[in-house]
């Protein structure tokens, strides 16, 4: 049986639909990964899985219990690091984590032990006596997780833990998830970075309120349809605006250069005249593999 | 309970970190005690009285020197004009002229009715009256010892015996009902404040993802200012001794035990207006206007409230203020004891069951 269901939720602001009948399952001891731009719903589908945003529909049963009626049995056993950085700034390093471990009943030997763990995880030990408030992007999230580990969470719930942090801290991060992962813990983490998604188990691409697709960083690029080049080229918004002219290709700057979708069914040997008339020989199409993003602007672009 | 304590701890380093919270709830009890015990001073003392002698006789003279010799009159700095002696009023020269027209030495010797004249400045009400009333008490002094002593005439008068402010200094008056108020708006104040913080933060939902229970965390997060605010309280109360020998007559405990369910009542305010608000800046702003202003205006403090309309004396009945100003005049200045005060101590219990069981509920509430 699955750690974490999500079934038919809904959630609305007013008129905005943030979240429409949103499922997704989460093994034990796997990272799920939900991805999507900003505004595509992840953190109303968060908020909502920690019991900070009431739902209007659907249910939510975490270890067994169902969230609405049995929170107050999944909060000792979950781990949630909010987008924001909400720890207290004017408080060292030490004493965030300190009164964390405290709120959980970490105390005592067992404390230091565990503060001594965290320290050597996420090399704050040298920052101990800081303040909060003056730890650079990279080490707040690391302190923020280091709270939220306080516990021993069994569930492990992280809002865009990574954005706005540089790339460096960003693998340092995943490091540590991954160890976590070793360790039991099950995780659940929202990011707007592709990239992200390959070290996960599984994956959701959150779109507008809704799941377009789910699958292994194996399965989902598997999902593009049609072939994909790469055009090497001055990507110039003229020359993007010329190739979208053509049927059934759509090119999207990309880098140094273009990415080219051709519509399943159809190959560049078919579309050779009119690729010349916008100026690009066929042999400067390069056939490449697609990969998870190429997949996401598909889904995201197909008329739902 | 081990929570409780972690969280009213972690609110202590808060407080001892953010200097200018701590200087509010120091400063602000002091520099108020100063201003209601020194500057609001509605005493009456040494009043500038022009007196403009037309008279020019021994008489006349012994009078003017009557008057100064009191310590409610001083001369003024200028000599006042003859010819206009209403300017030094326009210029506020003076607070009233006294005019002593030629005859008066002749009436004085002769025994006859003779009116003295006065210009009062009115457009200080609280000093013309007193003006009106020290003055007409001087004149008649001094004519009764004009008489002869073998004239007797029955003269009756009434001998007031002030108990309880008996110098009716005002500062008497006014220092322990300013406990109230600066109870009220630091406790309010400062518990807002550390509340909506928490919400700009974040942190406030983070702990509500914890295993802690919401009255826990609010009983933690004003634990410190319960202590804070009874600091002020001595604060306060300590300065009024030292500063203007004001007595304390009753019992402090009994003190202590109002004045903790006062700031409970003054707390649960804070939480509520830390339930409607986002802000710090906001959250302070309002606290100030709503505690202030009520617990100046409409507990006694200052105007009584037997002499204001009576919508407002309705009003006065959800004002904590109006209570404990009661109360803790009545213990200090009078010595009342529970049997006296029994009915307004159980009228602010009410108040702030009613309070702290909304502002209870309404922090309870999980945001959108």
């Amino acid at each position: 049986m699955s750690f974490v269901t999500v079934s038919g939720l809904h959630k609305s602001y007013g008129r905005v639909r943030a979240v429409v009948d949103f499922s997704l399952t989460i093994d034990r001891g796997q990272i799920y990964a939900l991805v999507g731009p900003d505004g595509a719903g992840k953190t109303t589908v968060i908020r909502a899985l920690c019991h900070l945003t009431a739902a209007d529909g659907g249910s939510i049963t975490i270890a067994g219990r169902d969230a609405a009626r049995q929170f107050n049995e999944i909060k000792p056993i979950l781990g949630y690091m909010p987008q924001v950085f909400s720890l207290y700034p004017d408080l060292t390093v030490e004493e965030n984590l300190w009164f964390y471990a405290g709120i959980y009943g970490v105390t005592g030997s067992h404390y230091h032990e565990k503060s001594e763990y965290l320290y050597r995880f996420s090399n704050l030990k040298p920052f101990a006596g800081r303040r909060a408030q003056n730890l650079s992007g990279g080490m707040k999230q690391k302190l923020a997780l280091s709270c939220a580990l306080m516990h021993d969470p069994e569930l492990l719930v992280l809002d865009e833990p990574t954005t706005g942090v540089d790339p460096l801290s960003r693998r340092q991060f995943w490091e540590i998830l991954l160890e976590l992962k070793r360790q039991g813990v099950t995780i659940l983490v929202s990011t707007p970075y592709m990239d992200e998604v390959a070290r996960a188990d599984r994956a959701g691409f959150v779109f507008n309120g809704a799941k377009l697709a789910e699958g292994t960083p194996e399965e989902l690029p598997k999902l593009f349809e049609g072939h994909l080049y790469y055009l090497e080229c001055e990507p110039t918004a003229a020359l993007a605006a010329a190739l979208n002219e053509i049927d059934h290709l759509t090119a999207r700057r990309f880098g140094g250069g273009m990415h080219i979708y051709i519509d399943k069914g159809w190959h560049h040997e078919d579309l050779v005249e009119p690729l010349r008339r916008a100026g690009v020989r066929p042999g400067q199409l390069k056939a490449i593999k697609p990969d998870l993003e190429d997949c996401f602007i598909q889904l995201m672009e197909a008329p739902q | 309970m081990r929570q409780l304590r972690f969280i009213a701890k972690k609110e202590f380093y808060h407080i001892l970190r953010d200097p200018r919270s701590l200087a509010i709830a120091i400063a602000m009890p002091i520099l108020m005690t100063f201003l209601y015990g020194y500057a609001i001073n509605l005493d009456i003392e040494n009043i500038v009285v022009a007196v403009v002698d037309f008279d020019r006789t021994l008489e006349s003279r012994q009078l003017a020197d009557r008057l100064y010799q009191s310590t409610y009159f001083s001369r003024p700095e200028r000599s006042v004009v003859f010819e206009d002696p209403e300017a030094a009023l326009r210029r506020s020269q003076a607070a009233a002229i006294m005019i002593i027209r030629p005859g008066f030495g002749e009436a004085v010797r002769g025994r006859e009715r003779f009116s003295l004249g006065m210009l009062v400045d009115g457009s200080d009400n609280t000093l013309s009256a007193a003006i009106q009333h020290y003055s007409s008490v001087i004149v008649a002094d001094y004519t009764r010892d004009q008489m002869p002593l073998n004239l007797t005439v029955p003269f009756i008068e009434i001998s007031t015996q002030v108990l309880y402010n008996p110098d009716l200094k005002s500062s008497h008056f006014f220092v322990p009902g300013l406990v109230a108020i600066i109870l009220m708006m630091i406790s309010a104040l400062l518990t807002s404040i550390t509340i909506t913080r928490e919400k700009e933060t974040g942190t406030l939902e983070q702990l509500r993802t914890a295993p802690v229970k919401p009255w826990v965390i609010l009983s933690g997060k004003i634990a410190p200012y319960i202590l804070l605010a009874l600091l002020d309280g001595i604060l306060v109360l300590v300065a009024a001794e030292l500063l203007f020998g004001i007595p304390f007559a009753g019992s402090e405990l009994l003190l202590l035990g109002f004045g903790l369910i006062y700031v409970s009542a003054a707390l649960s305010v804070g939480i509520l207006i830390s339930s409607l608000v986002k802000t710090q800046q906001v959250a302070m702003i309002a606290a100030l206007t709503s505690t202030m202003l009520p617990s100046v205006m409409l507990s006694g403090f200052i105007f009584a409230i037997r002499n204001m309309p009576r919508p407002l004396q309705g009003l006065a009945h959800i004002v904590p203020a109006k209570y404990f100003v009661t109360i803790i005049r009545g213990i200090m200045l009078k010595g009342a004891g529970l049997d006296i005060l029994v009915i307004h101590g159980l009228s602010l219990v009410a108040l702030m069951a009613v309070l702290m069981t909304v502002a209870a509920r309404k922090f309870d509430t999980r945001a959108g």
